[in-house]
């Protein structure tokens, strides 16, 4: 199987500090195909959405490496061939659902908006798709929620909406950036739910930008760990879940909560695991200055 | 939740009907002076002089406001002094709006050189005391009409600037910003479609806060006699005269300072009730 999203040795730093936040990551993601990064805060794995998707913030500079999407290098396109290229193929269902949406527009513009104008969709055929994609989310009433105002609605109901505004233009590849964190718990595993089959019915490829490894065993099919922007392990949910190989996977899993066994979850990574993953970090470094970057 | 949108809305609401009505009241005013106005407002009669208004012993009919030391009329003169103060409040006021927003946008949006150049010229511009500044472009552009509305314009553009450059730079950190990235919309739509509207409310209540203190503006120049010809008459220009005879005549100073005074607060109250109405996420 070809993969549809290839990302192959790339390292990024800070402009100004000049620290690493990326160390040769490695990612392959074949076409419909999904796959978690997870990792704790810092770690990178928002980092390497945000490059895919072309925004990463002005102080994060990549130093080298390739973004190949369906075999085109976005690292060498110009950036206006490059917006149009990740507009097309790729979209985003972000974070939080309360800042995603423009407060002052309606709904119905802001899903066809896009149709419209990027991908020269006619008026009529792109408000027939947003109630059709409104429809495939479950939302009752498309055409009222249209015309309403984000305040005017939940956070599930605005969540659902940046959901079906991501498939909308039957994207490719979809990058999902923490989609659940800012959701109640109850309301999060609807919207996992919804993903998943949406994922699994359009054929759409899905990077899972989380650091819940609950979420990841419910939604992908392989993950990547990170830790200090390097990937740890690189496997599949089940071999991971049943035996993981590296012991900052292990540790990760360990502090994941259980309601099998309360008592022995939660457990703090241990100092050690800590030590061995930066001690590994800095190897890849020092190979990484030899080699003369 | 319902009851303190309600009382959000009534309070806006009677804000919104006594600061339109004084303004609605202003506008006639101007707009019809010459049917209106029961006088010649620069008709002279020494005979007529320092009258009381109305309902004081020794008035005379027809001078509800009483006369001016040269006896005209201080209505009629209150009545035609409101063109000169809604010229300047609606062309001033919008140049002024249209500039300082312009490049407030483009300074908060695109960041980088523009943002530091035009900061930069913010930071130079506030450092002159701004009334001093403006009797000095008078002094350099000289009097009439158009240099109180330029002069009003140079000097006032930074407000604007400043607060919707702030509101820019917040709105350009929401999510929504970067979803219209991510989806390949240009910059310059981005900035149009997506983060104009959301500026709008602040720059609404701006702009009619600018009105009214362009009509400030307008009535300090005419106080140092700085503002137009003398054969139309100003509010400030009648409140510069009335000052001299206070003791003997307060009514030549006291009417045409009540009607800077609403105008000035109703402009400030209109754009406070106009965003509470209409910005989507107060409402």
């Amino acid at each position: 199987m070809s993969a549809f999203l290839e990302i192959r040795g790339l390292s990024a730093r800070l402009a100004g500090t000049g620290q690493r936040l990326l160390r040769s990551v490695d990612i392959s993601l074949p076409v419909g195909a999904v796959r978690g990064l997870v990792g704790e805060s810092g770690a990178g794995k928002s980092m390497i959405g945000k490059a895919v998707l072309g925004v990463l913030p002005k102080a994060v500079e990549i130093m080298e490496g390739e973004i190949l999407l369906d075999g085109q290098d976005l690292q060498k396109v110009k950036p206006a061939e490059r917006r149009r290229l990740v507009g097309a193929k790729v979209a985003l269902i972000p974070q939080d659902p309360l800042t995603a949406l423009n407060p002052s527009r309606r709904i119905g513009p802001q899903i066809t908006d896009r149709l419209v104008d990027i991908l020269g969709w006619t008026k009529a055929s792109a408000a027939k798709r947003a109630l059709e994609v409104l429809a495939e989310v479950s939302i009752p009433e498309p055409e009222r929620i249209m015309r309403l105002y984000p305040h005017e609605l939940s956070g599930g109901m605005r969540q659902r909406i940046l959901i079906a505004s991501a498939f909308a233009a039957e994207p490719r590849l979809i990058v999902a950036d923490e989609p659940t964190t800012a959701l109640d718990v109850t309301v999060q595993k609807q919207i996992l739910k919804l993903i998943s089959a949406l994922q699994s019915r359009h054929g759409t490829a899905l990077l899972f930008v989380t650091h819940d490894l609950g979420v990841v065993s419910k939604v992908c099919d392989t993950l990547s760990v990170l830790y200090a922007g390097k990937v740890m392990e690189d496997t599949t949910v089940e071999r991971f879940f049943a035996a993981p190989r590296h012991p900052y996977s292990k540790a990760l899993l360990a502090a994941t909560p259980r309601h099998t066994d309360p008592a022995a979850s939660l457990l703090p990574v241990p100092q050690a695991v800590i030590d061995g993953a930066m001690a590994e970090v800095a190897a890849a470094d020092a190979a990484w200055s030899a080699h003369g970057g | 939740m319902l009851d303190g949108r309600g009382s959000i809305r009534r309070r806006s609401g009677a804000r919104l009907w006594l600061s339109g009505l004084w303004l609605a009241l202003f506008v006639l005013a101007a707009v019809l002076a010459p049917l209106i106005s029961p006088q010649d407002p620069l008709a002279q009669d020494l005979m007529l002089g320092r009258l009381p208004p109305a309902w004081m012993a020794g008035a005379e009919p027809g001078y509800w406001l009483g006369t001016d030391s040269l006896g005209r009329d201080v209505l009629s003169r209150i009545v035609y002094g409101a063109q000169v103060a809604l010229v300047v409040a609606l062309v001033a006021g919008t140049v002024t709006c249209a500039i300082g927003s312009a490049l407030g946008l483009v300074a908060g949006f695109y960041r980088g050189w523009a943002d530091r150049l035009i900061g930069r010229l913010v930071d130079i511009w506030m450092a002159f005391p701004p009334v001093l500044f403006a009797i000095l472009l008078i002094a350099v552009l000289g009097t009439g009409l158009c240099s109180v509305i330029l002069a009003i314009v140079i000097i006032d553009w930074t407000r604007f600037c400043r607060v919707v450059r702030a509101e820019t730079l917040n709105q350009s950190k929401m999510d929504y910003v970067h979803s219209a990235k991510v989806a390949g919309f240009t910059r310059l739509r981005t900035l149009l479609a997506e983060i104009l509207p959301n500026v709008l409310p602040t720059i609404v209540a701006l702009l009619t806060l600018e009105m009214g203190i362009a009509v400030i503006v307008e009535a300090i120049l005419s106080f140092v006699n700085l503002s137009i010809s003398t054969d139309q008459p100003t509010w400030g220009g009648m409140i510069a005269e009335g000052r001299t005879s206070i003791y003997q005549a307060w009514w030549v100073l006291v009417f045409p300072l009540i009607a800077l005074f609403l105008t000035v607060l109703s402009f400030a109250q209109f754009g406070e009730g106009l965003r509470e109405r209409f910005d989507p996420v107060l409402r």
